[in-house]
């Protein structure tokens, strides 16, 4: 048989391989240099220490929702009918009122949005005539022991003010 | 100042309540098991990573057998033809065992209105904590994971958890 035979070198058979231990730091050497340098200098963590400090949240970023007013303090939201038309996860519940303000016929007198249900897609507040359903609350994590809770209402929707400026808003928008 | 039988015992000895300490080695020692369906369980993987390092509180322990967990992820539709594997899985868990159901998917079914989709798990096991988003923040699962151990704080060790439970699989 013509097949060419290659003898590889055994490797493994010296005392200082036999130890193991060794071997094993060198192994573990780019573990060792991480654990060194983190314990010289901690201020190069790459860890983020999240409930301490909060993350940075853009004014992109599409975070809990919230419902607008106008200079007066009138509910922007005419309850159109458009935002809960174009969601694609239902989770929008509006009911219309009357409106005796003066600033059009309708207004909500119930605007429910399951947080459980809705994906932040944003298509509500794309699809907003009013500006008035808008994700700028830079509220980035809602969690809860019940399914119940997680339904937010009109209050708490009015109440959640913007977190960020009016022209990065609008700079984000366009 | 010792009180009660710590002053007859001197220095040396402490005593405590059985649920203070039984549960503060619960809080900090939970081991996770996701149940990762869809694209919450990479979110999951990203809060597990370094960056966010779920090992600061103390659950870096990610294990891939129900048997050797005690705190279920849920991340990820779970569809009716999944619904019993998901509740075998919960079963092969030891007590005590906490469940989080992560993502719109998990908690409510999300887009997913249809024939095929588990409704929320919620009617299939028992659940401590819901996260919203599609998926949510890897800041989102630390703050569930919080939300349990400060659930794990206020439990007693000799009640059995959800005992009563009855879901469309009993």
């Amino acid at each position: 048989m013509g097949a060419k035979v290659r003898v590889v070198e055994r490797k493994g058979r010296t005392f200082l391989e036999h130890l193991y231990l060794l071997e094993i730091f060198k192994g573990m050497w780019v573990t060792l240099g991480h654990l060194f340098r983190n314990l010289m200098d901690n201020s190069r963590l790459y860890v983020r220490h999240y409930p301490e400090v909060p993350p940075e949240i853009g004014p992109r970023w599409r975070g809990r929702h919230r419902l607008t007013r106008h200079e007066d303090g009138t509910v922007k939201c005419v309850a159109c009918f458009m935002c809960q038309t174009n969601c694609p996860s239902n989770c929008i519940m509006i009911e219309a009122g009357e409106r005796h303000d003066g600033k059009s016929e309708k207004m909500p007198v119930r605007f429910d949005i399951d947080l459980l249900e809705c994906i932040y897609c944003g298509y509500c507040v794309e699809a907003c005539p009013m500006d008035a359903i808008r994700m700028d609350t830079g509220i980035f994590s809602v969690v809860s022991d019940n399914r119940e809770s997680m339904v937010i209402g009109l209050e708490e929707l009015l109440a959640a003010p913007g977190a960020f400026d009016e022209d990065e808003y609008q700079k984000g928008a366009r | 100042m010792a009180l009660g039988l710590e002053a007859g015992l001197g220095d040396s000895v402490l005593t405590t309540k059985l649920d203070a300490v039984v549960n503060w080695g619960r809080q900090y020692s939970l081991w996770p098991m996701v149940f990762g369906t869809a694209c919450c369980a990479i979110e999951f993987m990203s809060a597990a990573a370094s960056q966010h390092d779920i090992s600061r509180f103390g659950a870096e322990v990610v294990r891939f057998s129900p048997r050797q967990a005690d705190l279920m992820l849920v991340c990820g539709t779970i569809s009716y033809k999944q619904a019993p594997i998901l509740k075998r899985i919960y079963e092969q868990m030891p007590e005590p065992k906490w469940v989080v159901a992560m993502g719109a998917c998990a908690s409510s079914g999300g887009i997913y209105d249809n024939y095929c989709t588990v409704q929320g798990i919620d009617t299939v096991i028992p659940v401590d904590v819901y996260i919203s988003g599609c998926p949510p923040r890897p800041e989102a699962v630390l703050d569930a994971l919080i939300k349990i151990q400060d659930q794990i704080r206020t439990e007693s060790v000799l009640v059995d958890r959800n005992k009563d439970f009855k879901g469309i699989l009993d």
